[in-house]
């Protein structure tokens, strides 16, 4: 089958789609962006994390025909050309980053949060980050890094993190 | 690859940032990691490749009776299926000894066993034709651990005339130390106190993240070009070329990206067997494992069952240790020979005792193969000694920690295998650190209102506001080696070249040191800037061409990689001031205090004496070493007795849990670790490989086991094979030492192992102390702390 969707705003086709293929495998094998990882292709790292209309969704869990006249972002799409995206450059920044095989999906979610809540406390960090894991890191680098992206945003936006928008 | 596009971490990558060692400058692959550009070994593509995918026994024991492939041929797609009789080389390959048939040959002996291999132009089609290949198992008993040692009753998972270097039996291999009077009766009538102890360890996987992959290229010259996530690019080979029939000079691997590898990379997996194809069909050929594969596809941390008596005075000498371990090696021999080397010589811990005896044995099984894993043989010894200690000092009514430091190794301690500790090892001063820092706040606890569960045991399943939670803390501390042992040849080559780019001096550093996400590409800049004094810095990818930089393992690389780019750097600049001395005519007082700063050739007194990029012109300097750490020696087999280790590094954790005593949950509170690293590189990526190895150990005590039922993996899935995530993984303050080792570049220490040894003692004595209970298996399950 022959699937139409827009990958990061750009207008996209895969052809020869069989009905088994997930939006993951559409996504490295045919439309070239391996970008979005493939760990466990059950759902349980979060390695493949993508935005599907916005929510963050598992790749993997996704049907390749499910996402028909849909959006899809990915890690290739959070930065704007040369510029990294403020989460993408904390997680460069803090140490967060070893092997690199968890951090597509990380940045995704991390993204989506920080969209949603401003100024995370810890703890809803932990939750939003918790169906993401990293065999390297130990998450203290993570945690380090999201503390960081959410301080540079609130400084780029000019709020002071006292005023909770999230 | 001759792909349309190299992927940019395949082509020399520039390193950021102008700093030399001691600092933390960003990664050389951060940017493209964060913005999905880096390619690992799953992510390669080439024109025309096909997809491999393996046939893999599901029993544990059976004799092969027949292999149909007739049908897996017959579906279009199919480009080839082979089976061991299709292999042109040796039909085995093997770390150490070389065990393994590429593919199974009669027999399987785990499940899991690769039967055989398919190639097609889908992976679902690969998938399909898998299942279509019909193979009759004569069903056999598997021999588990308990039956190894009765060969004669329960049978040989090799045949005996199927011996090759190893031992007997069922004997993969033993190690045995005999210090002192070892634990005879005048030693035993010395010790005031006795205590016995049996512990066990689970089988625990690496779970790094980027599953098995490569991509096999055919060469025009009969060769093949592999690009590999692996551990060690020529050990890899040296295994491969024997079964593909080729030279080495004709299989050719680069290190595409590497998504984590704990040691479960130290062997190969589906090397040969994407090459096998790519040389069977003449196409491109990739190979990328699932989860679930993967879980089948590499060898496992070693499961243990550890006797121990430690007998000391009533004021808390120890006087002897007696230990009994057993290692289920599984069914090949993978790494096992050395870590029942690590298991016998740092059985003891890091404590002087001036009787042991020590057995150590590997034994063949047919459960899955074990080997590597970060801790190498240490971690399960680390359990086993450190819950001695704390019954012992139970026992005694000492303080845990005073009853450590009482017995901690020094410089100068002599250890059970004869060998004098010949640097720093402030066992001690770890366990005062971390006993220093301060504790978390004990909130939350005992009260009904206004507590975030999420900070409790159960977290949002919301099964407890604090009733029936209670508090513990534990200790725990260990040794590890560093860098190969036992008389190896342990060696690292590095190349760097100085050279005008662009108008400035631009060193490049080439290396076939795997980079698995430690870090070590941002070291090795590091390095080449102090030496040579330039800021550009680029790393060329690792491959085969240039010599052999060991495994990515045994906390190794910064030492001996690093000491590597160190050796061959000062080569370099020693060329640049000979060029000096020759064309310009520097006389020898004036070169003997030359330094490289800043692009300079500057003399004692900081005065310029040349600009670098005037003294290279166009002639770039060149330069490659082989780097070796002093020999060590091979363990006498019976008595241990030699210099068996080049280095040791320690870390001491301190761990807080709330245990929820009537649900068996636990939630670890605080991780605090100290340890020593001889000279903090990259402190950044030092705290990383503290962080990352004190939540294996989490793992290991908590969490993570692979269970094997009379040989059967019941749990390959991160569904049911659970690791740490962030809402398990505690904040872990780390207090960093820096003792600097004299016999190591720089005085640094590997640090990467250390950390993963002493966090699940630390962990398991902390539920201990919150529920009294004497929890002797790692990992806990609730219903070892509710009895039910």
């Amino acid at each position: 089958m022959r699937v139409t969707f827009t990958v990061n705003g750009r207008p996209t086709e895969a052809d020869d789609v069989w009905e088994g293929e997930s939006l993951l495998y559409v996504l490295r094998e045919r439309v070239g962006l391996p970008g979005s990882k493939n760990a466990c292709e059950q759902g349980e790292c979060g390695s493949c994390t993508v935005y599907l209309d916005g929510a963050p969704v598992c790749a993997c869990l996704v049907a390749a025909g499910q996402v028909q006249d849909r959006a899809v972002g990915t890690v290739e799409g959070l930065a704007d050309g040369d510029t990294l995206d403020p989460v993408q450059q904390a997680f460069v920044d803090a140490g967060a980053v070893q092997c690199g095989f968890c951090t597509p999906g990380l940045l995704v979610q991390t993204h989506d949060l920080l969209n949603r809540a401003h100024h995370p406390s810890d703890a809803e960090i932990r939750e939003a980050l918790s169906g993401n894991l990293c065999r390297c890191t130990g998450y203290e680098k993570i945690m380090d890094a999201v503390r960081l992206a959410a301080a540079r945003k609130a400084d780029a936006r000019g709020t002071a993190p006292a005023g909770s928008e999230g | 690859m001759a792909g349309p596009t190299m992927p940019k971490n395949l082509l020399d990558v520039c390193a950021p940032g102008r700093d030399g060692i001691g600092a933390s400058p960003l990664r050389p692959d951060g940017i493209l990691k964060v913005r999905g550009d880096f390619a690992y070994a799953s992510d390669l593509w080439h024109e025309d490749m096909l997809w491999g995918t393996t046939l893999r026994s599901p029993h544990a024991r059976a004799r092969i009776r027949s292999v149909d492939v007739s049908a897996a041929l017959a579906l279009p797609g199919v480009y080839a299926v082979l089976t061991h009789e299709d292999i042109p080389g040796s039909k085995f390959y093997g770390l150490e000894i070389a065990d393994q048939p590429v593919l199974a040959i009669d027999e399987v002996r785990f499940h899991g066993e690769p039967v055989a291999i398919v190639a097609a132009d889908h992976p679902e089609t690969a998938r399909r034709a898998v299942d279509r290949i019909v193979v009759d198992y004569d069903v056999l008993p598997a021999i588990g651990p308990a039956q190894a040692l009765d060969p004669e009753r329960y049978g040989y998972v090799h045949a005996p005339a199927d011996y090759k270097a190893h031992a007997s039996g069922n004997v993969v291999h033993s190690q045995h130390i005999r210090h002192g009077d070892g634990d005879s009766a005048q030693v035993r009538a010395r010790a005031e106190v006795i205590v016995r102890g049996e512990y066990e360890v689970g089988m625990q996987d690496q779970a790094f993240l980027g599953p098995e992959s490569g991509l096999a290229v055919p060469a025009e010259d009969g060769g093949i070009d592999l690009y590999i996530a692996t551990q060690w690019l020529h050990v890899d080979r040296q295994q491969m070329c024997p079964v593909l029939g080729l030279p080495p000079e004709k299989v050719r691997l680069t290190l595409a990206g590497v998504g984590g590898a704990f040691g479960g990379r130290e062997d190969i997996s589906m090397q040969v067997h994407a090459c096998l194809l790519a040389q069977y069909t003449g196409k491109p050929v990739k190979i990328v494992y699932n989860r679930e594969e993967s879980f089948f596809g590499h060898v496992h941390r070693h499961p243990a069952t550890m006797v121990f008596e430690h007998g000391a005075t009533r004021d808390g000498r120890l006087v002897f240790v007696r230990a009994e371990i057993v290692l289920d090696g599984g069914a090949y021999a993978s790494s096992s020979p050395a870590v029942v080397g690590n298991a016998a010589s740092l059985g003891i811990g890091p404590y002087v005792v001036p009787n042991a005896l020590i057995d150590a044995t590997a034994v063949y099984t047919n459960n899955p193969p074990c080997g590597a894993m970060r801790g190498f043989g240490a971690v399960q010894m680390c359990f086993g000694y450190e819950s001695q200690m704390d019954r012992l000092a139970a026992e005694l009514g000492l303080d845990p920690v005073e009853l450590r430091r009482l017995n901690a190794m020094e410089q100068g301690s002599v250890l059970p295998t004869g060998q004098v500790v010949d640097a720093p090892a402030p066992v001690a001063e770890l366990l005062r650190r971390v006993e220093a820092m301060p504790l978390p706040a004990a909130e939350h606890r005992h009260t009904g209102d206004g507590v975030d569960v999420r900070e409790l045991p159960g977290g949002v399943s919301n099964s407890t506001h604090g009733e029936g939670v209670v508090r513990g803390i534990g200790y725990g501390v260990g040794i590890k080696n560093v860098g190969f042992s036992e008389g190896f040849d342990d060696y690292s080559t590095a190349r760097v070249r100085l050279e005008v780019v662009g108008g400035a001096p631009v060193a490049l550093v080439h290396t076939a040191m795997a980079e698995v996400g430690q870090g070590g590409v941002t070291v090795h800049a590091q390095i080449v800037r102090t030496e040579l004094g330039v800021d550009l810095v680029t790393i060329a990818p690792a491959d085969t061409r240039v010599g052999s930089a060991g495994s990515t393992s045994a906390s190794r690389q910064t030492y001996m990689t690093g000491g590597a780019v160190k050796s061959a750097a000062e080569a370099v600049r020693g060329a640049v001031f000979e060029r000096g001395r020759l064309r310009r005519g520097w006389p020898p007082d004036l070169v003997a205090g030359l330094r490289l700063v800043g692009g300079k050739v500057v003399d004692r007194a900081d005065a310029v004496v040349a600009d670098l990029v005037d003294l290279l012109g166009d002639e770039p300097v060149d330069e490659t070493v082989e780097f070796r750490h002093r020999p060590t020696q091979a363990f006498d087999r019976t008595t241990g007795q030699g210099f068996g280790h080049v280095q040791y590094t320690f870390c001491a954790h301190r761990a807080v849990v709330d245990v929820d005593v009537e649900l068996g949950l636990v939630k670890v509170v605080e991780l605090a670790a100290a340890q020593d690293v001889g000279k903090a590189m990259n402190p950044l990526a030092v705290l990383g490989q503290i962080h990352g190895g004190t939540t294996q150990g989490l793992g290991l005590a908590v969490m993570e086991e692979i269970v094997v039922t009379e040989g059967r993996v019941g749990n390959p899935s991160f569904t049911d094979y659970l690791i740490p995530t962030i809402l398990d993984t505690p904040p872990m303050p780390v207090d960093v030492l820096e003792l600097a080792d004299p016999h190591a570049p720089y005085g640094l220490r590997g640090a990467g192992e250390a950390p993963t040894l002493s966090a699940t003692p630390a962990i398991v004595a902390a539920i201990r102390a919150a529920t009294g209970l004497a929890l002797n298996r790692v990992p806990i399950r609730p219903e070892h702390l509710t009895g039910t």
